[in-house]
């Protein structure tokens, strides 16, 4: 199934007492459920752009986006919260998790806006989420007593608790040492995997974008194939 | 899932989301509603002293002027009836209408020999329900009952400045008292009536209507007895049909008397009156505390909105997870609402421990209620009533501030 469908997508921004500022042009995507997509790109390329655009945050000002075969540009309100909610799962490169509240707290969290049984059980899905992530034994923990690696696995549990089709991850092992990013991808790779949810990476880091199906690169805004994202002669 | 349910666990899912709202920022919270439970408080025991007040000032008016509603009937001829004929009309009427509190009453004078001499006593002769219909109070002994009618020497009920010329026998020992006069009678002590102020300090007593018409002339005061003038006669009538029933007890009255009799009659209650006595200062106190409560409003304001400021970025990362603008300003509503709430079940708490305390209760009532009245339902009501919306009033702002804010901009924030 088609989750992500970008034709000719564009986002320029107005800038006071500025010409308008284009930060993606000719956007052509397509993501396919249970695929891995890793985009690199160097700062300020407009990496994070487009995944706000992929995960109905922002909206493009050119082209067409299609989520879930639904057009982004018709969307509007509380239907594309509620999809972007139901569909769509983020996690951030700094955790974001909600700061007082516990580990479990921070996972049930999207659950306060599932209704339903979801809603009603969420202590306990959430509590299964945090077991799957290794963390079944920290859910009464706070953010600040966990280490950057179990704060990242609370964020990836709160981010798939809602059982996402599209996994959105910005830089998730920006924030955390070589052995402990691998290991956070290594999980978040494995419970996409269960959903057969589709997995867009935004990294700069080559040994992990390397670990997804395809490569793409963000360069001057334009999104190109990348063959291998770890540079000729790197030791990754 | 059909709508209704839909409705329901959003609006639990937004209460729950605002309960932990309210846990994790407690401090913050509590510091911003000490200003909304104070007034609460203030307001709630407004209400509610106000009703212990009034409970007090128609105790004081029932004792002068009877319950609501209290009428007085005159008898007027050129020749007075019989006072048996009088009498007989007066129960005839009284059953009639099924008017089951009503007395005669009329004032005179009694000769009292004390251990100090001889003393011309005011005397008021009354029935039974006398008692009742002015919530006579008795602070030793009891009021006059049935059966006191039957009595060979006529029962009193005397005053407390009576007792006092008496020695203050305990009235167990049946104390009596010798009214003097043409075959003068032996009177027995049945009851004490408190005192009634500084003023009270000559001897004054109630008898029966019965038994005072039988006395003698007291030697020498030359006053006027029962038999010789017509009483008043007072009805305790329900006060939702008063009027009507006045008048035709009235009318009634006049007819069984037969021609040249007339009779007037007037309500004595404060309730005949309308003004609420308490009216000015009830509403002086209910005005300090709305003030009170719109600066604690005030307060709110400014802290939710602060707060609000502080946590955009939360509140981006809640809408990246599907909360939608609509959840977003409904829970900051609720946590306002909530919170205000909370202040306000502590506020009205405090004011009911305030008015029942029993200091209040002494100061409100003057140390002279009989029918204490229980916390008014429309004070806690009033109270978190005003809460809750001082609480939907001071979130709509923050409410508002958290859903303009886009959410690219505020998971960036």
């Amino acid at each position: 199934m088609r989750l992500v469908e970008a034709i000719d997508v564009g986002r320029t921004v107005q800038i006071p007492d500025a010409d308008p500022l284009t930060i993606l042009r000719g956007i052509d995507l397509t993501v396919e459920a249970g695929e891995r997509v890793s985009i690199v790109g160097r700062s300020g390329s407009g990496k994070s752009t487009l995944l706000n655009l992929l995960g109905l945050i922002d909206s493009p000002t050119e082209g067409e986006l299609r989520i879930l075969g639904e057009d982004a540009a018709r969307l509007r309100g509380a239907r594309r919260d509620r999809m972007r909610g139901r569909e769509i799962g983020f996690v951030f490169q700094q955790f974001n998790l909600l700061p007082g509240r516990t580990a479990i707290e921070n996972v049930q969290t999207p659950l306060l806006y599932a209704g339903g049984a979801s809603f009603w059980r969420r202590e306990r899905i959430a509590r299964e989420m945090l077991e799957r992530v290794g963390l079944g034994e920290r859910t009464a923990a706070r953010p600040e007593r966990l280490s950057g690696g179990e704060q990242q696995r609370v964020a990836i549990a709160r981010a798939l608790v809602r059982r996402p089709r599209l996994i959105l991850a910005d830089e998730p092992t920006g924030a955390l040492d070589l052995e402990t990013g691998g290991t956070v991808m290594e999980l978040i790779e494995e419970v996409a995997a269960e959903t057969d949810a589709a997995l867009v990476t935004i990294t700069h880091d080559p040994a992990i974008a390397r670990r997804a199906d395809r490569h793409l690169r963000l360069s001057e805004g334009r999104l190109v194939p990348l063959d291998d994202p770890v540079p000729a002669g790197s030791a990754a | 899932m059909n709508a209704l349910a839909r409705i329901a666990t959003g609006f639990v899912s937004a209460v729950a989301e605002a309960m932990e709202e309210l846990r994790i920022h407690r401090g913050r919270v509590l510091l911003s509603l000490v200003g909304v439970a104070v007034a609460v408080c203030a307001l709630a025991t407004v209400v509610g002293a106000g009703a212990v007040a009034e409970q007090g000032v128609r105790e004081t008016s029932e004792r002068g002027g009877g319950r609501a509603a209290t009428a007085t009937f005159n008898v007027n001829a050129t020749t007075p009836p019989e006072p048996e004929r009088v009498d007989a009309a007066w129960r005839e009427v009284l059953d009639r209408y099924a008017v089951a509190y009503g007395t005669r009453l009329s004032y005179g004078e009694m000769l009292v020999q004390f251990t100090d001499g001889a003393v011309a006593v005011p005397v008021q002769a009354v029935d039974p329900a006398y008692g009742i219909i002015h919530r006579v109070r008795v602070s030793e002994g009891v009021w006059f009952g049935d059966a006191d009618a039957e009595r060979l020497a006529p029962a009193l009920v005397i005053n407390e400045a009576f007792w006092d010329r008496l020695g203050r026998p305990p009235l167990a020992t049946h104390p009596t008292v010798e009214l003097l006069g043409e075959g003068g009678r032996t009177a027995v002590v049945v009851g004490v009536t408190p005192r009634n102020g500084e003023w009270d300090t000559e001897p004054t007593a109630f008898m029966l209507a019965d038994a005072y018409a039988s006395l003698p002339v007291p030697g020498g005061t030359g006053s006027s007895m029962m038999g010789s003038l017509l009483p008043s006669f007072e009805a305790w009538i329900d006060r939702n049909q008063a009027d009507p029933i006045v008048e035709a007890i009235r009318r009634d009255f006049a007819a069984a008397l037969g021609d040249g009799a007339q009779v007037d009659a007037f309500r004595t209650d404060y309730a005949a009156f309308g003004d609420d006595p308490l009216l000015f200062v009830k509403l002086l106190v209910v005005g300090v505390a709305v003030v009170i409560l719109l600066l604690g409003a005030l307060g709110l304001v400014n802290i939710a909105l602060v707060t609000v400021r502080t946590r955009i970025r939360e509140i981006g990362i809640r809408r990246t997870f599907g909360a939608t603008a609509g959840r977003v300003f409904f829970a900051v509503l609720m946590e306002s609402v909530v919170g205000t709430f909370v202040a306000g079940v502590v506020g009205v708490g405090a004011a009911i421990l305030l008015v029942r305390s029993p200091l209040m209760t002494m100061v409100l009532g003057g140390g002279e209620l009989e029918d204490l009245p229980g916390f008014p339902i429309e004070a806690a009501v009033i109270g978190l009533g005003s809460a809750v919306l001082v609480g939907a009033l001071a979130g709509i702002l923050p409410a508002f501030a958290a859903i303009r804010v886009r959410v690219i901009d505020a998971i960036r924030f």
